[in-house]
């Protein structure tokens, strides 16, 4: 591994050629993201030709213009997709898709159930700001019960998503939360889930002060970062609580680890087999 | 002369013979959802590719991630294709509008079926013809080819992975229920009697290169992801480099660009058949099965003295206006019969500009149209 640290890592990483600066309001989480995915990759010393990033439409979705690997940006939900069909296209490639909560979740969310039933080997990084950034602030899928939006004035009536519980139920392989507060620890998960065959799933929470701290009490961005330092407790530690301190705390870490073959190695697999038997 | 050998005849489904066409022209990826009456194009795709070298066939969740995969698939430098029929066709709007932007290649089988909505499910009809056009939202060109028989969706759909890598853009292929249930003895062409296309690699070094390049024919060349190039693709309206702009001269460079890579080559993709219309003073403009039902009824309105004659369209889009033009120096009555309301007389319209009468047969209560309906029209003079 180099000697390199911190941003100069980074900046291997970024495209020269794209017009800085980039779009992301100051405090955003999104790039603390971006820089734990840059930094697991250069970890795990994938050549940035083997990598391909597939992003949404959202903030998030942004991200992938700066980065240089082969990016891609699709439409709004359809990462998933996307990425599946490059997977199954050329399986030896590192697929990652960077969605938002609102492009995952809603728009998306069946290509995320049926990603994760499929266990295609591609890695899903679902940025959860609990809001709709781009668009100006609607609610999402994950934003919380009694929460003020632009959509919801008078706080929002239905409740959210807990993605770790969807992918899992989904039959993920690898479905892991962290924060933007606890890098170190998003960045160790980040690496797994690269490694990990079939689905992985990380939700990062990342705060977006302009359209939801804004409006829900936190006065500015450090604000929400001391929120997420305050409310996050390791998965184990959760799992220990007693039920009624549980309320109000989010448990990170790794919630499912499984190593079943991803769906390119089980195609391969039935498309040899058909072979040995001089096709079809 | 060398004798050409044989080729090998089969006694094949309209939907069968799609596939076989897709095969030969390369296609190694399928990505679907099933809906009649295009199914049995998935199904038979579900058995043939993975018994392929390198042949990938999955079955996505809906037609919005059939259309995701298979944009994928084509930027990772594979033939893909998908097929569908009108509610499924809707659906893929949107990442039909993504390949046309990105320039990616593939073709998109549409089985048409009686709408709106979920219509006649397994009735024959032409009403996605406008939908071909204009589904996705904005000013773009497009290729859109039919076939009328079983041995055409062979050869267009050979024809249409040809034109979607010369010219990287998504091709769709527009057929009917009559057409593509159809069984009919076809003739398999041998290899190497057919041209088979593929895209323009880079051939510069990955640092020269940029994806959105101005080219003389309009089409930059096109890597495969994960070969070496590694740029930017994207949705949104991009510069050279691929990297977004809503720069004025920028803009208007990549929209004069993707239009023109498509205008200037109408005489390779504006293709027609033409019966005895060298001296027609009644021309039927037909295409998809109801140009069979036309060429039967030209004849007979010969037999009758009436000089009849046909002109089939199997490329509806960009509409072959210079192949309708010419039989305005004599033809006196244009007559358009659809399974539809008049979705392609409009264009006839239009490229007529009031110079011969028009008379449409539209019919939209899933029945054919038959030979006699449209004789009785010809007749009529
Ligand atoms: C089909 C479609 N519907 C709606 C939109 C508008 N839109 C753009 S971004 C976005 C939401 C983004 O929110 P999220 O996914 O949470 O990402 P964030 O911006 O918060 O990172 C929406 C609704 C769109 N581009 N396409
Ligand atoms: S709107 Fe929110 S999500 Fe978007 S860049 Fe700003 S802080 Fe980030």
């Amino acid at each position: 591994m180099s000697t390199f640290t911190g941003n100069e890592i980074i900046h291997q990483y970024l495209r020269h050629n794209k017009k800085f600066p980039h779009v992301l309001c100051a405090g955003c989480g999104h790039g603390i993201v971006l820089g734990t995915l840059i930094r697991s990759i250069h970890a795990l010393e994938i050549p940035k030709d083997d990598v391909v990033v597939v992003a949404g439409i959202g903030c998030s979705g942004r991200l992938a213009v700066y980065v240089d690997f082969n990016t891609i940006h699709t439409t709004h939900g359809r990462a998933l997709s996307f990425a599946t069909g490059i997977k199954m296209a050329n399986p030896k490639l590192n697929v990652i898709t960077i969605m938002g909560d609102g492009d995952a979740l809603s728009i998306g969310g069946n290509h995320l159930i049926h990603a994760a039933r499929r266990n295609i080997g591609v890695t899903a990084l679902v940025l959860n700001n609990s809001i709709y950034g781009m668009t100006g602030g609607q609610s999402s899928p994950a934003t919380p019960l009694g929460s003020t939006t632009m959509t919801n004035p008078y706080g929002q009536l239905d409740s959210n998503f807990d993605t770790v519980e969807l992918a899992r139920g989904a039959g993920a392989n690898y479905v892991a939360r962290g924060t933007v507060f606890h890098v170190n620890k998003l960045e160790k998960i980040m690496t797994e889930a690269i490694q990990r065959p079939g689905f992985s799933v990380v939700e990062a929470i990342t705060p977006c002060h302009t359209q939801y701290g804004r409006k829900n009490k936190f006065k500015n961005p450090v604000e929400m970062y001391k929120w997420m330092k305050k409310t996050a407790i390791s998965v184990e530690r959760y799992a220990e609580l007693p039920e009624d301190k549980r309320a109000g705390r989010l448990p990170i870490g790794v919630f499912v680890e499984r190593n079943r073959p991803g769906f390119e190695e089980s195609y391969a697999q039935l498309r040899s087999k058909l072979q040995a038997k001089g096709g079809k | 002369m060398p004798r050409r050998k044989k080729r090998k005849e089969i006694f094949a489904l309209g939907n069968e013979a799609v596939v076989e066409g897709a095969l030969l022209a390369g296609c190694s990826f399928f990505g679907g959802y099933p809906i009649t009456p295009s199914s049995e194009i998935m199904e038979i795709m579900a058995s043939r590719l993975p018994a392929l070298e390198d042949g990938v066939f999955i079955q996505l969740e809906d037609e919005i991630a059939s259309m995701g995969a298979v944009v994928g698939a084509s930027l990772a430098g594979r033939k893909a294709m998908t097929a569908t029929s009108g509610p499924g066709f809707s659906l893929m709007q949107e990442n039909l509008g993504y390949a046309i932007m990105a320039e990616a290649p593939l073709v998109l089988v549409n089985v048409m079926r009686g709408g709106p909505s979920t219509g006649l499910p397994t009735c024959p009809a032409q009403g996605d013809v406008q939908q071909a056009r204009w589904g996705t939202h904005g000013d773009h060109p497009i290729i859109v080819l039919s076939a009328s028989n079983v041995q055409e969706c062979l050869d267009m759909t050979i024809t249409a992975f040809n034109m979607a890598e010369k010219y990287r853009t998504p091709v769709i292929l527009l057929l009917d229920e009559v057409t593509s249930h159809t069984r009919e003895k076809i003739e398999l062409p041998n290899d190497g009697e057919y041209e088979v296309f593929s895209r323009t690699v880079p051939s510069m070094p990955p640092e020269w290169y940029k994806p959105y390049e101005e080219t003389v024919r309009g089409v930059p060349p096109m890597p495969a992801i994960g070969s070496g190039y590694r740029f930017h693709v994207t949705g949104l309206t991009h510069d050279r480099n691929g990297f977004p702009t809503q720069r004025p001269e920028e803009v208007v460079e990549l929209m004069d660009r993707i239009h023109r890579k498509i205008d200037q080559f109408f005489y390779d993709i504006q293709l027609v058949d033409e019966v005895q219309t060298d001296d027609a003073e009644v021309v039927v403009i037909a295409y998809g099965s109801v140009a069979r039902s036309a060429e039967l009824a030209v004849h007979q309105a010969r037999e009758n003295g009436v000089k009849a004659g046909l002109l089939k369209l199997k490329t509806l889009f960009p509409y072959p206006r210079r192949h309708t033009e010419k039989l305005l120096a004599h033809a006196k009555t244009l007559v358009v019969p659809e399974m539809n309301m008049g979705q392609m007389s409009r264009e006839v319209k239009r490229v007529n500009m009031g110079q011969a009468a028009v008379r449409t047969i539209n019919r939209v209560d899933g029945q054919i149209v038959t030979p006699a309906e449209i004789l009785k029209v010809i007749m009529q003079g």
